[in-house]
């Protein structure tokens, strides 16, 4: 398995790591059974994400998505960051191996559950804004041996 | 990075300089097929035939017991297949296998599964040990195969051979043997410990890629695997893998000269490398400390993924391998470490690392200075990591 030199650029020296203290949303998915946890942190100013952060538990690929997302929502409108897909964060990394994209929809997820987080807090219902976050789609395992169900 | 240490020879290992040695007039001016009669074809036959007598001598077979193949996998494939179908045919519907098997057997058994046998796969302990009770418990009228690996792949766990071997004998069902892994790092004798059939590979053993051989006890028949020319006996068709063939013969006999020097000295690395290892805080060895090879080492991080862990050691020059489930193209971590009884999490968190005759104690030395800045990195950057308990950093869940 080949990872692009964008990947292993991002897996080596990954942008935003650690927990952010000031953090006003925070969002986690995944689960140990399947590799991968994501957790995200946001502080979101005026509808801004002035700063956001990532800590991962999970394979190169899940660590350069983590990455390469905070990366791509830094600094962006709110309604912007809910935009990101995970198809965009495979792009920017320059393609990841098939086996490998369900970190990227991870990475997504992780996004919008900080985002619902953060709506939570303001005392506003995310579910209209932010969807219904699905994390079974991610985790790629059936449903019958998902723990996650 | 020019710093590069090899610490994956469960995987596969460098052609030794004497083995290749022994190969290149076979890959040159020695083409002759062994099959033809005029001097050049004599020449390789003779060659082959030695071969043969250098293998069946490293594991106390007689030369004609002894037939290559074109790697493990083939081999566990034949002894299996070929004698559940032969036996099949007889009545013979059953196999007994254990949970912890390598791919080659678990996936043939799951094969002839389909092809209507029906399989039991015996429990391992905690340690990585199959209890001999436990075969000799699901033995039944129509067992027509036992298969239980010599030592397990990924954590190196020596089985109980020769008592499972005496127990197959008493009850007059065929036993066959994956020593991929145990060949070169144990003795091993096949009358002594009654084994009817005996997988091996050179790549494991400082030969080359693309050759095997399978031990099948003279008088043992089983149904060929691959039909054609007159090869091997008959038993094998193919024209035979010349060079490679002629390094594994020599490569069986490089590793098992000086045997005993060469285990206590790779036993005394490995012990350095697996005690400094645990001396970082939350790790847990796999698979028990006694009878084990000489060669694995095997241990769970907790709060941190294989993958990232072996990506991160290739940065910093070291070649590991890991039971994660990013390593294995599935979702799901090792079936081994699994069996074992480990969490999925701590199963994700496991290096492998495995020594071979020429590692050197420098190598390890360097290897404990990298592993554990590794982990506290990816620890660092782990959710899991932070969100235990001091107790749990301890260890507490391993």
């Amino acid at each position: 398995m080949l990872y692009s030199a964008k990947v292993m650029e991002h897996f080596a020296n990954p942008h935003n790591v650690g927990e952010l203290k000031d953090a006003n949303g925070v969002g986690e998915v995944g689960n140990q059974k399947c590799g991968d946890i994501m957790k995200m942190y946001i502080k979101v100013e005026n509808g801004i994400i002035e700063d956001v952060s990532f800590m991962t538990f999970g394979c190169g690929a899940a660590i350069a998505t983590s990455s390469m997302a905070t990366d791509l929502i830094k600094g962006k409108p709110l309604e912007d960051a809910l935009k990101l897909t995970n198809k965009a964060v495979v792009e920017a990394l320059d393609g990841l191996p098939a086996v490998k994209v369900h970190c990227s929809v991870l990475a997504e997820q992780a996004i919008k559950a900080a985002i619902a987080d953060y709506y939570k807090r303001q005392g506003i219902d995310p579910t209209p804004i932010v969807g219904n976050l699905e994390e079974c789609e991610a985790c790629g395992h059936d449903h019958d041996s998902c723990s996650c169900n | 990075m020019d710093r590069f240490v090899y610490l994956d020879n469960s995987a596969t290992t460098k052609i030794s300089d004497r083995v290749l040695k022994a190969m290149m007039p076979w890959l040159t001016e020695h083409y002759g097929n062994p099959s033809s009669i005029y001097a050049i074809g004599r020449e390789s036959r003779v060659a082959i035939e030695e071969a043969r007598g250098k293998v069946a001598a490293a594991i106390g077979a007689k030369p004609a017991e002894i037939y290559f193949t074109g790697c493990g996998s083939e081999s566990d494939n034949w002894a299996i297949k070929g004698a559940a179908r032969r036996l099949g045919r007889q009545g013979k519907k059953h196999i007994i296998t254990s949970v912890f098997e390598h791919h080659a057997v678990l996936h043939t058994c799951k094969a002839l599964e389909r092809e209507g046998f029906e399989v039991t796969y015996v429990p391992v302990d905690k340690l990585g040990f199959v209890n001999p009770a436990d075969v000799e418990a699901a033995i039944r009228p129509d067992t027509a195969i036992v298969s239980i690996m010599y030592a397990n792949n990924e954590i190196g766990t020596i089985q109980p051979i020769a008592e499972i071997g005496a127990i197959c004998r008493a009850h007059k069902v065929l036993f066959h043997t994956d020593a991929v892994q145990a060949i070169g790092n144990v003795k091993i004798d096949v009358a002594a410990q009654n084994i009817d059939m005996l997988s091996l590979s050179g790549h494991k053993i400082h030969a080359p890629k693309g050759v095997g051989a399978l031990y099948i006890r003279k008088g043992v028949m089983i149904d060929n695997f691959m039909d054609g020319g007159a090869q091997e006996s008959g038993r094998r068709a193919g024209t035979e893998n010349l060079a490679s063939i002629v390094g594994l013969g020599e490569a069986i006999t490089e590793t098992y000269e000086n045997f005993e020097e060469k285990v206590s000295r790779m036993t005394m690395l490995r012990n350095k490398l697996m005690d400094g290892l645990l001396q970082i805080p939350c790790t847990r060895l796999n698979g028990g400390r006694e009878n084990r090879l000489c060669t694995n080492v095997n241990i769970s991080f907790g709060g941190v993924e294989g993958e990232g862990l072996l990506l991160l050691l290739d940065m910093n020059g070291v070649a590991g391998s890991s039971g994660s489930a990013c390593t294995s193209g599935s979702l799901d971590p090792s079936h081994v470490l699994l069996s074992i009884g480990l969490d999925h999490g701590i199963a994700h968190g496991s290096l492998r690392l495995s020594l071979g005759a020429d590692t050197t104690e420098e190598e390890i030395d360097y290897t404990l200075s990298v592993v554990p800045k590794v982990v506290e990195r990816l620890r660092a950057m782990s959710p899991v990591w932070q969100e235990w308990s001091d107790e749990e950093r301890a260890g507490c869940n391993l």
